[in-house]
């Protein structure tokens, strides 16, 4: 089996476990109570490090300063004035493309 | 199912119906990952990789790897590591799922960042009905996008000079600006921004969106002080 299958296969096998994880282990009874009171703020610190990441992640570990950059502006923008998201994506994909080009 | 099934769970409908603009980014980002992928993997592992895997950022991660000439094992491990989100994401919809393990895993395989986003209804409560709608329409974009990226990747050349890369961090930024109102979000998003910028440089991708998640510590800190107020916490 070549290594692409086999990430394919572990990595499927791995993900659905983690999935399951949560619901499985802490299903069927109230979180703790310590947990509870953090959870509703999970979501802006998990989402603000993946607009962190996907924006400047670079190859291997490093931060990269980008078009990309360019193009999270002009999706801030464009959330701002209340832009559907399929426009916000597509504004931001035009505006990182433009940058590449004349960059 | 009775032609009126959404009339019994209309939750489902509406996660379906708040999906679709989602679904048309991961249709995109979908092709962006085919057409990388299939000189790298091959055309059949990584449509298949869409279709039991199914979680963007992981993929793209794995065949980071592979790009440069990694093995499976490493792949695996830096794709594990970018869903290790998903672990304390599924605790939190946990309370909300119906009875049953084998039901609560199955429902917990249609964890996505978008369909967990639009599911919480706030205070820690999550729609699960909504969030596998919301997911049910995502899945086949994400997929189909790959098979399309796969398919016409040759003339596409590379993705990233029509700036497809640039679509996560706009979807992410959007479901970000959904939540920014809670009471301590601002406080524990700026905190969350500040720890995955301050590890990216140095540990390996995935670890600085989980150690980001030690930022709902500050918002703990300011949200309790009300509850007590309220007159005794939990």
């Amino acid at each position: 089996m070549s290594a692409a299958w086999i990430t394919v296969a572990g990595l499927a096998i791995a993900t659905a476990a983690i999935k399951a994880f949560g619901p499985v282990v802490f299903g069927g009874r109230e979180l703790p109570a310590l947990l509870a009171r953090v959870i509703p703020l999970l979501a802006p610190a998990l989402l603000a490090a993946l607009v962190i990441t996907e924006t400047f992640g670079g190859p291997g570990r490093s931060l990269v300063f980008d078009a990309r950059a360019g193009g999270l502006v002009v999706a801030g923008i464009a959330l701002w004035r209340r832009a559907p998201l399929y426009v916000v994506v597509l504004a931001a994909a035009a505006a990182t493309a433009l940058l590449r080009a004349i960059g | 199912m009775s032609p009126r099934w959404w009339a019994a769970r209309p939750e489902l409908a509406h996660g379906m119906r708040a999906g679709v603009p989602y679904a048309i980014a991961s249709g995109l980002v979908g092709v962006s990952f085919g057409v990388l992928a299939r000189p790298v993997m091959g055309a059949a592992p990584a449509i298949v990789m869409s279709v039991i895997v199914f979680a963007g950022s992981a993929q793209f991660a794995a065949l980071a790897v592979l790009s440069a000439g990694g093995g499976a094992l490493p792949a695996i491990v830096a794709g594990v590591l970018l869903n290790l989100r998903f672990v304390p994401m599924g605790i939190a919809i946990a309370p909300w799922l119906p009875h049953g393990s084998l039901g609560r895993a199955l429902r917990g395989q249609a964890l996505i960042d978008a369909s967990w986003a639009l599911a919480n209804r706030g205070d820690g409560r999550f729609d699960t009905d909504f969030l596998v709608g919301s997911t049910l329409v995502q899945y086949p974009a994400w997929v189909l996008g790959t098979v399309l990226g796969v398919v016409v990747g040759a003339s596409i050349g590379n993705p990233d000079t029509l700036g497809l890369d640039a679509i996560f961090p706009a979807f992410f930024l959007g479901l970000l600006l959904n939540e920014i109102r809670r009471p301590g979000a601002p406080l524990v998003c700026a905190l969350g921004a500040v720890i995955a910028l301050a590890l990216t440089p140095l540990a390996p991708a995935g670890v600085p969106i989980i150690a980001a998640s030690l930022a709902v510590v500050a918002g703990l800190r300011r949200v309790s002080p009300s509850r007590a107020a309220d007159g005794g916490g939990e």
